[in-house]
């Protein structure tokens, strides 16, 4: 062994490759850490471009902007009051129906159904959320809209229009758009979501776990409600966070079926506005720069809102699995 | 002591108890069925409507006229051809971006801050309203350029595609064994060749289902396009201007009170719901047919 | 992937205390070595030689840092973060730890198998022929006569010269390893690192690999990590029982296995614990 070796024989040839070689690998590195960092680029794009383009709606209205429902397009007045109850409360109403619903096929695909029939449902189930929106607006405006309109409310009107406190709610005229028939359509297209995080959470729960209860006596439900739920309560509000943000945020469907009307009403059969409808219906015939700033404003608030729930989901969800980490 | 015939009162309570337990149950598992029923029925007669009316609605000139002015009759021929234009180069940008940064969070950033951070944020895209995505594209490209554009169409697009890619690219190195990539190292191999060459083909089913399905997602995507792609009466390649789309056509058809523009939505309503399914049939099929190999 | 956390190793000085298990010079030796996850200790002050054209076997219970050891002789360990060598690991004399020793030399002359068979997901021709594209431009026919020559050496063209073109993923556990081999070998390098090669094989395959390696040590000098007992004394020359991250006894494979010094290696020599 050469005892004084300072020097390492390099041919120069090794060096050469060794050298492109490291420069390669940097630029690689460069490149792929720049596409990682234009993710973060792109969201913060979205955020300040529209607040941006907003700026001069929400600096001319100020916070009347947020109250109003005054939504003038020949006088430039707008208040964006109307769509922001409009998209509350069709989510809202979405929510109320899609979470049971999504509760009960979690709880069908994950303790009740046969193992065979688990998998062709839930793709089945699935599928839903793979129908383009667009679809679902066509079919909730030519076939939904008219029985809504024809059995549905008359029989609300009837039945529940009476009942004290709700009936308000209930009593309005048969057009069949609204927001009763909007939130019923983002149930339907939230579903998927909700169940499918849904099913993938109860999953986690550890099957010895359940079996300690089963083998106490309980019955499936007191599992699922007693145990399941318990365990999993963090990522199932999660999931039907993600849901929320998918139904707030939602726009072709709403648009077809919500009849475009910026008008508060007490009752969820009167047609209404939601915000994402509004821009879509109104961009192309926004004539000036007020008008379509304050669509872009709308686009902000609509933006922020999302932002902040599928933060919270993103959040809750993370927990459980950080927990399935520990164990 | 002997046995007596009649129940005592707690054997009573108990077995009351007992029973509605088990209507409670009851209700619960009849509740769970009939939600699952009261999903499949949407879908089933969601794609009933589409379907039936869709394929009423089908002829060849589908496919070989132009969108037509009211009254007149045509087909979906232009519609298709910038659907097809547009898509295509919202993958070709989008894809390459979230392959990229894929790997950047799966081989470098891995369980790092800036990995955990760009993660969370690319959730949030993942799910964020597709309209407010439009409308920051309007804001920096239609605004600045000054009209509507196929390519302003195709930014919107690959923003939604993006998402998709990054999360199934990240995962699915992440399942590649790390003892892959020790193989091509060792060999002395650099990492960027080891990451091309050898990682992504091991990951390449995943990858371009990925793809498959950030497609899906985009071919009936309709919301952005209204205010950058637009619509566009005529057959055109020219993606600085205008272009007509299979979903921006079906929207304004079928808000309109011609029956034959509604025919025409229906068909095209149909076309895209089956290209949709068929696409989200196929990545599902080529992820249970690659899930068995490398181990 | 730079190695910047490795800037304080010392260059070489000579190693006083270093064992002389061999008389002529060692083609890789450690000198002083510690190793560390993070802030865990792996490998405390180790210091062997590895024999030109013998094999050593590392022997030892789960966890001794055999095959961190083993690791640290391609710095195929600088792949991951946090992970430091500090001391000297020589190839040739010179200190392959020195972040100025160009990383694809050394993993040009120093090959390594690992536990599970990983061949790559191209063809059988395309595994050999993938590594020896990025050292040298070779015409077609010579490339074609380089990966035959390497699946000869791994014992495999007799099974393999009529699929060349298949993928490797279809071949069996122990043909896969043997490819892993002749893909090291194809790179003509001086030494091969084998970390536990059989422990995912069946007795078949891996007496197979034991023969492979007989014939193998011929031309290379080998280093194989292995927790078989039977195994090391049936290939190796020489043999290094680790324990807890610390060399605890280096010599030729008969003494270590019929005449320990230690205690402790004839303890687990004899199957007392481990």
């Amino acid at each position: 062994m050469s005892a004084n070796a300072t020097a390492i024989t390099l041919s120069q040839v090794d060096e050469q490759r060794a050298r492109a070689d490291a420069r390669a690998d940097a630029v690689f590195r460069l490149v792929v850490r720049g596409a990682g960092l234009f993710v973060l680029a792109a969201l913060a794009g979205v955020a300040l471009t529209t607040l941006w383009g907003g700026s001069e709606a929400l600096s001319t209205f100020g916070f009347g902007f947020l109250t109003s429902t005054e939504w003038d397009t020949v006088g430039h007045k707008f208040g964006a009051l109307a769509p922001i109850y409009g998209t509350l409360v069709t989510a809202a109403i979405a929510l109320i129906i899609a979470v049971p619903v999504s509760f009960g096929i979690a709880m069908y695909l994950t303790e009740l159904a046969p193992a065979w029939l688990r998998t062709p449902v839930s793709a089945a189930i699935e599928l839903l959320a793979g129908i383009p929106s667009i679809i679902y607006g066509m079919w909730g405006l030519f076939v939904f809209v008219p029985i809504m309109g024809r059995n549905i409310i008359p029989w609300l009107n009837e039945h529940v229009g009476d009942i004290w406190i709700i009936g308000p709610l209930f009593r309005g005229p048969p057009l069949g758009l609204g927001m009763l028939t909007a939130g019923i359509v983002l149930a339907i297209m939230v579903i998927p979501f909700i169940s499918s995080v849904m099913r993938e959470v109860f999953l986690t729960v550890p099957t010895r776990l359940k079996e300690s209860a089963y083998a106490l006596g309980s019955t499936t439900l007191e599992v699922v409600w007693d145990v399941v739920l318990p365990y999993t309560r963090t990522a199932v509000i999660g999931g039907i966070f993600l849901g929320l943000g998918r139904a707030l945020g939602e726009t072709m469907a709403v648009t077809f079926v919500l009849g475009n009307v910026h008008r508060l009403s007490l009752s969820l059969l009167e047609p209404g506005n939601s915000i994402a409808a509004t821009i879509a219906n109104e961009f192309a015939e926004a004539d000036s720069e007020i008008f379509r700033s304050s669509l872009i404003a709308l686009a902000f608030l609509l933006f922020v809102v999302t932002f902040i729930v599928l933060a919270a989901a993103k959040l809750m969800l993370m927990q459980l699995a950080k927990r399935q980490g520990t164990t | 002591m002997n046995a007596t015939p009649a129940m005592s009162s707690a054997d009573v309570i108990a077995a009351r108890l007992y029973m509605r337990r088990r209507i409670v149950n009851g209700i619960g598992l009849v509740f769970a069925m009939a939600s699952t029923l009261f999903g499949l029925f949407w879908l089933a007669w969601i794609l009933w409507t589409t379907f039936s009316r869709g394929i009423a609605a089908l002829s060849p000139a589908i496919f070989t006229k132009m969108t037509p002015p009211p009254g007149d009759a045509g087909g979906l021929a232009n519609a298709f051809y910038g659907s097809m234009m547009i898509c295509a180069l919202a993958i070709a940008i989008g894809a390459p971006i979230g392959i990229a940064a894929g790997t950047f969070l799966a081989e470098y950033a891995k369980k790092s801050r800036l990995g955990e951070v760009i993660r969370f944020v690319n959730d949030i895209l993942l799910s964020a309203p597709s309209i407010v995505l439009g409308m920051f594209v309007y804001t920096v490209v239609v605004r600045t350029v000054g009209h509507y554009s196929g390519l302003s169409g195709a930014l919107a697009l690959a923003l939604i595609v993006l998402p998709v890619v990054v999360r199934t690219t990240d995962e699915m190195l992440q399942l590649v064994p790390s003892a892959m990539r020790e193989a091509g190292l060792s060999l002395g191999v650099p990492q960027w060749k080891v990451t091309m060459q050898v990682l992504y083909r091991a990951a390449l089913p995943g990858i371009v289902t990925g793809v498959l399905l950030a497609l899906a997602r985009i071919s009936g995507e309709t919301a952005p396009l209204l205010f950058t792609a637009f619509d566009n009466q005529f057959w055109s390649s020219n993606v600085g201007q205008p272009l007509a789309s299979v979903p921006v056509v079906i929207y304004k058809f079928a808000m309109s009170a011609d029956d034959g523009w509604k025919a025409l939505a229906w068909a095209g309503a149909f076309i895209v719901t089956l290209f949709v399914l068929a696409l989200s049939l196929i990545s599902r099929a080529i992820l249970l047919r690659n899930k068995v190999p490398n181990d | 992937m730079t190695d910047v956390h490795m800037s304080n190793v010392a260059l070489i000085t000579p190693a006083p205390g270093a064992p002389a298990a061999t008389a002529s010079a060692p083609k890789m030796a450690a000198r002083n070595l510690d190793f560390y996850y993070d802030k865990f200790h792996a490998l405390k002050n180790v210091s062997f030689d590895i024999a030109e054209k013998k094999v050593t076997a590392l022997i030892g219970p789960s966890g001794c840092g055999k095959s961190t050891l083993l690791r640290i002789f391609n710095r195929i360990y600088s792949i991951y973060p946090k992970l430091r060598a500090e001391g000297q690991a020589l190839l040739d004399g010179d200190n392959i730890l020195d972040p100025r020793y160009p990383l694809n030399r050394l993993r040009s002359k120093v090959g390594m198998v690992f536990q599970k068979p990983v061949p790559f997901p191209m063809s059988i021709y395309e595994n050999i022929a993938y590594a020896i594209r990025h050292y040298e431009k070779l015409s077609r026919s010579d490339l074609d006569a380089r990966v035959e020559e390497a699946l000869h050496q791994g014992a495999l063209w007799g099974e393999v010269k009529d699929k060349l073109k298949q993928s490797a993923l279809g071949l069996s556990g122990g043909q896969q390893q043997r490819l892993c081999i002749a893909r090291a070998v194809a790179l003509k390098p001086e030494v091969i690192l084998l970390d536990e090669p059989t422990s995912a094989l069946d007795p078949i395959a891996t007496g197979k690999i034991e023969q492979l390696i007989e014939e193998l040590k011929e031309r290379y000098t080998i280093a194989i990590v292995t927790h078989n007992m039977q195994q090391a004394s049936r290939v190796s020359d020489y043999t290094a029982f680790m324990y807890l991250g610390e060399l605890i006894e280096f010599g030729d494979t008969t003494t270590i296995f019929e005449n320990p010094t230690k205690k402790m290696t004839e303890d687990y020599i004899t199957g007392r614990y481990g």
